[in-house]
């Protein structure tokens, strides 16, 4: 064919149809995610913030599966699976490879992989990379279940939530364990930057993406992607139920700078009834009052542990 | 240059020669030794690699999978507990083609914990797709990761190799090592160029989603593979004497007075020293004893042990590991080599010994010569304390 496209770093920037994948973008489109998955919108928010000159390390998991099925992938920049819970190593091992090719400089590497593979099974890998102090950014996409194996709880399952292990019943309300400090367990390493973000909030994730890869050593990111499929709510709503979680106080947008707090996302706090009616996963606690106060709870203690209501924090880190 | 050298400062010395970009591995012994020896190295920059300390043998492993898919070669070591928590990515290398190399300085593994030598671990993970070579003594562990890292990087194989030492008994042994140049050593083993690699210039997807449609093509093709490694390391081996001088004729087999032997061991590993030493002296006494040494136990060279014993009327197979509730590994696979077959052994026995780093003497090896008679055994093992065995055992 005549037409045939350019690999994306060969295209001029303005063609390089960040949107329009079908030329030769970084995250192409007809691959298989659910209609309105949080996690394939992040994905290509991810990696179109980062560039061509960006090697990709994924974990086992929806992102893996829904990008890479054989013979066909949605990727335009260079990317390897390997395992549910190593993309951390992996990635480090890239790193390494890199630095001693001199290529490091001029080359972003990521490792990413979802809620589990990153706070559960992969959690070790992860502490691994982090504490050596490799120039690599790691991003979680936070979906908050296994989704890709159905639905079943993980560390990053929020309390009162119904999966397929974490059931509703006459003696349960659903998952009662709280969600694992992610954000707080990367930023206690001491790491440059630790960001939470939200698909609802493109241009802010964007920005930490970007943020990210301007600073050299290793980088924790995690994005809350709203799950049509496990969450249950409907498949046009995703930005919504994703905006709901931040403006309750619930997914609080907050960054980390050598592990001090130094920003954080302002809201005008909303009950927290408005994010669990939206999605399935809540609706056996809504005619729980009990529970719901325990929710409310956690979005207060969030709002007033990270100041959502108060005034900016200062961005530059404090040592205090 | 000769020198007198531990086991695992030999393996360090000869990885040095071979240039690895990036080096990783976690600490467990008898393993230790060599790392130490390479981060040794590094530090005192004679050698310009990356070197990872990481936090688990699993991520060791998966460090040197992502520098080799980043195109560099990459080393690392490990032993018993330590490559089987490497496993899962073990099997993951060998899938993405990847030529890793990896010393297993083979150690029992648990329960009961033991640290002493034999082979469980490297043999219990036979079916992942590695090369997997046995050396007898420290020249050729030296020769041996030589060798594998130019048969795994060789074009029509990319796979990686697993070369297995006997821990402490090589490890921690002090030989004469005759140390290849590295001017010879360049010429042996080119730099090395991956078909494809993790490149921002020309991107590739590795590791990709095959379902039922592909996934069984991709493993035929590791099969093929590995099966034509049989072909490929004797023409390595024979480039090897031309530039070094030592004859590891097809680098399969070790053919130790087979020819007209009524009795013959078959074993792996340094065990075979002191099985050469009990040939040797019964020999002098008349009696018709041979050895046949296994050194590529992966891929299996079938034709080989079919030829070399087809004509020997007993055979005992010396196993340093089980097969728990079966046949053990290496007796099963020489027992294989002859079904179906007009000419065989008469008697395959197989005997176990040495396990858990329980000594293989001189009288142990003469007790499997003197229990190789008509009656088959299958795993008898040899030397075991029957006062420590309760009665229910049968001991």
């Amino acid at each position: 064919m005549e037409n045939k496209p350019l690999p994306p770093h060969q295209l001029p920037e303005k063609n390089r149809c960040l949107t329009n994948n079908w030329c030769g973008g970084l995250f192409k489109p007809g691959h298989t995610a659910c209609a309105g998955c949080g996690q394939a919108i992040a994905a290509r928010l991810v990696v179109e913030a980062a560039g061509p000159k960006t090697i990709i390390a994924n974990n086992t998991g929806c992102l893996e599966v829904f990008t890479t099925r054989y013979p066909e992938t949605a990727w335009g920049v260079p990317w390897i699976h390997s395992l549910f819970e190593n993309s951390a190593a992996v990635a480090s091992g890239i790193e390494a490879a890199l630095k001693y090719l001199g290529k490091k400089d001029s080359t972003n590497v990521i490792a990413q992989g979802g809620d589990g593979g990153t706070a559960d099974i992969g959690l070790q890998a992860l502490s691994g990379m982090l504490e050596r102090g490799h120039d690599i950014l790691y991003i979680c996409y936070d979906n908050e279940a296994y989704e890709n194996t159905g639905i079943q709880r993980s560390g990053l399952t929020p309390y009162g939530a119904s999966t397929t292990t974490s059931p509703p019943g006459n003696n349960s309300i659903g998952n009662i364990l709280p969600k694992k400090p992610m954000p707080e367990i990367a930023a206690a390493h001491g790491i440059p930057f630790v960001a939470v973000a939200s698909v609802g909030f493109i241009p802010d994730l964007q920005r930490k993406v970007k943020k990210a890869l301007s600073i050299k050593g290793p980088k924790y990111i995690q994005i809350h992607v709203p799950c049509p499929l496990g969450w249950r709510h409907e498949v046009n709503q995703t930005f919504q139920v994703a905006k709901l979680a931040v403006e309750t106080g619930l997914y609080p947008l907050i960054e980390y700078e050598f592990g001090v707090l130094s920003s954080r996302r302002q809201i005008s706090p909303k009950p927290v009834e408005e994010y669990l009616k939206a999605q399935g996963r809540f609706k056996h606690l809504l005619n729980n009052p009990e529970s719901i106060k325990v929710i409310q709870e956690i979005a207060d203690y969030n709002i007033k542990k990270y100041g959502l209501k108060g005034a900016a924090l200062d961005t530059k880190p404090t040592n205090v | 240059m000769k020198e007198l050298l531990e086991g695992s400062r030999a393996v360090a010395e000869l990885v040095r020669l071979c240039k690895p970009g990036v080096i990783s591995a976690y600490p467990i012994t008898p393993q230790t030794h060599i790392v130490e020896e390479l981060a040794q190295m590094v530090a005192d920059g004679e050698l310009p690699a990356q070197f990872v300390n990481v936090e688990s043998e699993h991520s060791a492993a998966s460090v040197v999978l992502g520098s080799q898919a980043a195109g560099v070669r990459s080393y690392t070591a490990t032993s018993s507990q330590g490559l089987f928590y490497m496993a899962e990515v073990i099997f993951n290398i060998a899938g993405m083609r990847l030529p890793v190399i990896l010393t297993c300085a083979n150690r029992a593994i648990s329960a009961p914990i033991n640290i002493w030598n034999d082979q469980q671990d490297s043999l219990s993970l036979r079916d992942a797709g590695w090369i997997q070579l046995y050396a007898e003594n420290n020249q050729e562990v030296v020769d041996f990761h030589l060798m594998a890292y130019r048969i795994g990087e060789d074009k029509s194989i990319m796979l990686p190799v697993m070369v297995c030492m006997d821990g402490f008994i090589l490890t921690h042994g002090m030989e004469i090592v005759d140390m290849p140049e590295q001017e010879k050593v360049d010429k042996f083993l080119p730099p090395y160029k991956p078909l494809y690699l993790l490149d921002t210039e020309n991107p590739m997807t590795f590791g990709a989603l095959a379902d039922p449609d592909f996934y069984m093509e991709a493993r035929y093709a590791l099969h093929k593979t590995l099966d034509s490694v049989l072909k490929l390391l004797p023409k390595v081996s024979e480039e090897f004497r031309g530039i070094f001088g030592r004859d590891y004729k097809d680098c399969l087999v070790e053919e130790y007075c087979t020819k007209d032997a009524e009795k013959v061991i078959v074993a792996m590993g340094s065990v075979c020293g002191t099985i050469k030493e009990v040939v040797d002296a019964q020999r002098a006494k008349g009696k018709k004893l041979g050895l046949l040494r296994i050194i590529s136990y992966r891929p299996f060279p079938y034709a080989r042990i079919y030829e070399a014993l087809k004509h020997v009327p007993k055979v005992a197979v010396l196993d340093k590991a089980l097969s728990l509730g079966a046949y053990s590994p290496i007796a099963a696979d020489v027992k294989a080599a002859f079904f179906g077959k007009k000419k065989a052994p008469a008697v395959i026995s197989s005997f176990v010994a040495g396990l858990g780093g329980r000594d293989i003497t001189l009288d142990s090896i003469k007790e499997i010569f003197s229990r190789l008679t008509i009656k088959e055994v299958n795993s008898a093992f040899v030397d075991l304390k029957p006062e420590l065995l309760r009665e229910e055992y049968g001991e």
